[in-house]
């Protein structure tokens, strides 16, 4: 069974420019009922028709889980990207009718938490919105740093600000100030957990700081979407729908199967959840994995790859597909 | 119209019994003549009219029974329902799911209105019409959980989902085979199940496992499992083991037909919005010999699949004393001609 091909059909409703580089859709059912209801954290896959293409990003819901009547998502423009952000910015306008996934949720709280310390970078700020916004609801117990390039690129700071007064703590790269990470995980109450989301540099921080400060993993949650990587191209072979297919330069794996009529299993299409893995039969090349579910040993093994992030370099690749 | 709710009893004199309508929608588990634990999911979609499938929560004649005698277990043994503190909001989503299913596969036993958080919940079988805050404890008689399994077939194993593995952090546990909510609650997909042979060995659990943790929302998914019980009890619980354990002596060739029963568990993964917990209904079904073997297709099969049972799932499974007894009786039902292939009677 082909996971997270559950569909909803909605409409774009508004499209906001929340700064130079970052805009806010928001999307309702086309057909006018409620939407699911979600978790703070969950994802939705986004179909983009683009000519005869389709490519698939996932976003973070940033809406309320409270309020179903929309979901809204931002995306921040990537110039040098596969362009899902560029069509996104570029000819998504309001009125106009999309596709996306039920939510899914890979970032979800850990509900037994006694304090919840999250942790943003940039537009790693989405899943925040919602989770702060289900919490806040709950009289859960957060605190929220986050940090931004300049004030002007900062997203939403104000209105955390205005919701969440001095539980949300701002902090801008060029005016050289960082979040005091060693200060912070050592002053924490019992039953704190440890959420971060932004880029990977970020990420590793994070985990690396609080691995230091002796946080056992499970309490260090984190949202870790690869944006999977343009490349050069390479040709693979199918074996099991015996088709030859070639990987375009800003196409994944994964696209170039589903082009090919082939229906792999995804779910988060950033190399997390583990749907999309693949077996190897046979190749001559070097991979390059991106993924982030495979172990070192499994990367270095050549017997398994991740097509929604991850690509080849070389002769000949045959997949078990 | 509605379903003709039958008044039976699942101890003492155990009046329980089917009507020859359930008999024919009985979710008979062998869709060939031999049976070996696999990995046997599947979506969880509506099927076909007059079977346990037609609606996603199935409802039936024994309703309303069931949920007396789930009354009497927990009068008697309060820990049978238990939730951890961090699966109140799995307990709304799970109230959600079972009223909105409910009422719209059976709206004329069951109604819900929802005006925002004020919801107004009628359950004409039980007698029950209650209205609340959604989300607000203290607008309900019991935690949300306990509400409204307290009027819902089958038991409830409510998993958060966390670092890759489900945890058994709630449940409603009354008609159970032999397993218990209090030993197993706080443990792991792999702790509860440590007990279950050769599944492990043959890499089922790891597989099932990756697979349940990405179960999405609006996609359920389902299984069949199955055992044997003798007379129509519900709550075969290592709990009260004193009280059924011997049960097991009792059976000679004259009572099987009355006295054996297959029990077969539909099982089914939804995973709950709000809280991003998983929730496990275990539908339990009893038929007994004589109802099972009206359907010649099943008898031959029912008995080449329980002469052929390796020993050790007969063990686990607590068949081991009676099980010659019962393959002699069905024997009899068996001419050796062949079945045709898939679940439903010819
Ligand atoms: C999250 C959902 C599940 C829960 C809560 C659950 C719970 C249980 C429990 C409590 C037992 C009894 C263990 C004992 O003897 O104490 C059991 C048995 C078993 N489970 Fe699961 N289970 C789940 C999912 C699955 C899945 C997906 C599979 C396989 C595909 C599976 C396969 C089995 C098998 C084969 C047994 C032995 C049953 C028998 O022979 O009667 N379970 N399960
Ligand atoms: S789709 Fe999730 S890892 Fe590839």
């Amino acid at each position: 069974m082909s996971a997270g091909t559950t569909k909803l059909n909605v409409t774009v409703t508004d499209v906001v420019a929340v700064n130079e580089l970052v805009k806010r859709f928001h999307f309702e059912r086309t057909d006018g009922e409620y939407l699911p209801t979600f978790s703070g954290g969950a994802h939705v896959v986004v179909e983009m028709r683009d000519n005869d293409r389709t490519r698939l990003n996932p976003y973070s819901l940033m809406s309320s889980p409270l309020n179903t009547r929309d979901y809204t998502i931002s995306v921040r423009r990537d110039d040098s990207g596969r362009g899902g952000s560029l069509f996104m910015h570029n000819h998504v306008k309001r009125g106009m009718e999309m596709v996306i996934s039920y939510p899914v949720n890979l970032f979800s709280l850990d509900l037994r938490a006694k304090k919840h310390l999250m942790i943003a970078g940039g537009i790693g700020i989405t899943p925040f919105l919602a989770q702060t916004a289900q919490l806040a609801a709950s009289s859960g117990s957060f605190e929220l740093h986050y940090t931004c390039r300049t004030e002007a690129l900062g997203s939403y700071t104000e209105a955390l600000r205005e919701r969440y007064g001095n539980r949300v703590h701002l902090y801008y790269d060029d005016r050289n100030e960082r979040i005091p990470l060693d200060r912070l995980f050592a002053t924490q109450p019992l039953g704190t957990h440890i959420y971060v989301c932004g880029p990977e540099g970020m990420i590793r921080w994070v985990r690396d700081t609080a691995a230091q400060h002796g946080w056992p993993n499970e309490m260090v949650h984190y949202e870790h979407f690869a944006a999977p990587q343009p490349g050069k191209p390479f040709d693979v072979t199918l074996a099991l729908s015996k088709k030859e297919i070639r990987v375009g330069e800003d196409q994944s794996l994964l696209e170039a199967m589903e082009a090919a009529g082939i229906d792999p299993p995804y779910l988060c299409r950033g190399g997390v959840c583990g749907q999309c893995e693949t077996n190897v039969i046979s190749h001559d090349g070097t991979f390059k994995h991106n993924d982030h579910w495979l172990s070192k040993e499994e990367h270095c093994s050549g017997k398994k790859i991740m097509p929604c992030v991850s690509r080849f370099e070389g002769r000949s690749l045959v997949l078990e597909r | 119209m509605g379903i003709n709710f039958r008044k039976e009893t699942f101890r003492d004199d155990f009046t329980f019994k089917n009507s020859p309508e359930q008999v024919r929608r009985f979710p008979f588990p062998f869709n060939e003549d031999a049976y070996m634990y696999a990995v046997n999911i599947e979506p969880h979609v509506p099927g076909p009219k007059n079977s346990v499938f037609e609606h996603l929560i199935d409802v039936d004649e024994h309703y309303v029974s069931e949920m007396q005698d789930r009354a009497m277990v927990l009068a008697e043994d309060p820990l049978r329902c238990q939730s951890l503190p961090h699966m109140t909001l799995a307990g709304w989503d799970l109230l959600e799911l079972l009223m909105v299913e409910k009422a719209k596969s059976y709206p004329e036993h069951f109604e819900l209105t929802r005006e925002g958080d004020r919801w107004r919940w009628v359950n004409r079988p039980l007698g029950i019409d209650d209205t609340f805050t959604f989300g607000d404890v203290s607008t309900l008689p019991y935690g949300p959980m306990e509400y409204i399994t307290r009027q819902s077939q089958g038991d409830f194993a409510v998993l958060d989902q966390r670092d890759g593995n489900l945890w058994m952090d709630a449940g409603m546990v009354t008609t159970q085979a032999d397993w218990s909510l209090d030993f197993d609650i706080g443990m792991n997909f792999f702790e509860w199940h440590a007990p279950v042979p050769l599944a492990h060995e043959k890499g089922i659990f790891t597989r099932a496992l990756k697979f349940l943790t990405n179960i999405q929302q609006g996609q359920p998914a389902r299984r069949l499992n199955w055992t044997m019980t003798i007379n129509p009890r519900l709550d075969t619980s290592p709990e009260n083991f004193h009280k059924w354990g011997t049960d097991r002596l009792t059976v000679t060739p004259e009572n099987v037909g009355n006295k054996v029963h297959l029990r077969v568990e539909l099982q089914s993964f939804w995973r709950l919005p709000r809280s991003n917990a998983l929730v496990f209904p275990i539908r339990c079904y009893l038929i007994k010999m004589d109802e099972l073997v009206a359907q010649p297709k099943w008898a031959r099969r029912f008995h080449r699949v329980l002469r052929d049972l390796p020993d050790e799932l007969a063990d686990y499974k607590g068949l081991t004393r009676y099980r010659p007894t019962v393959v002699e009786w069905l024997s009899k039902y068996d001419d050796g001609a062949p079945t045709s292939p898939g679940f439903s009677p010819d």
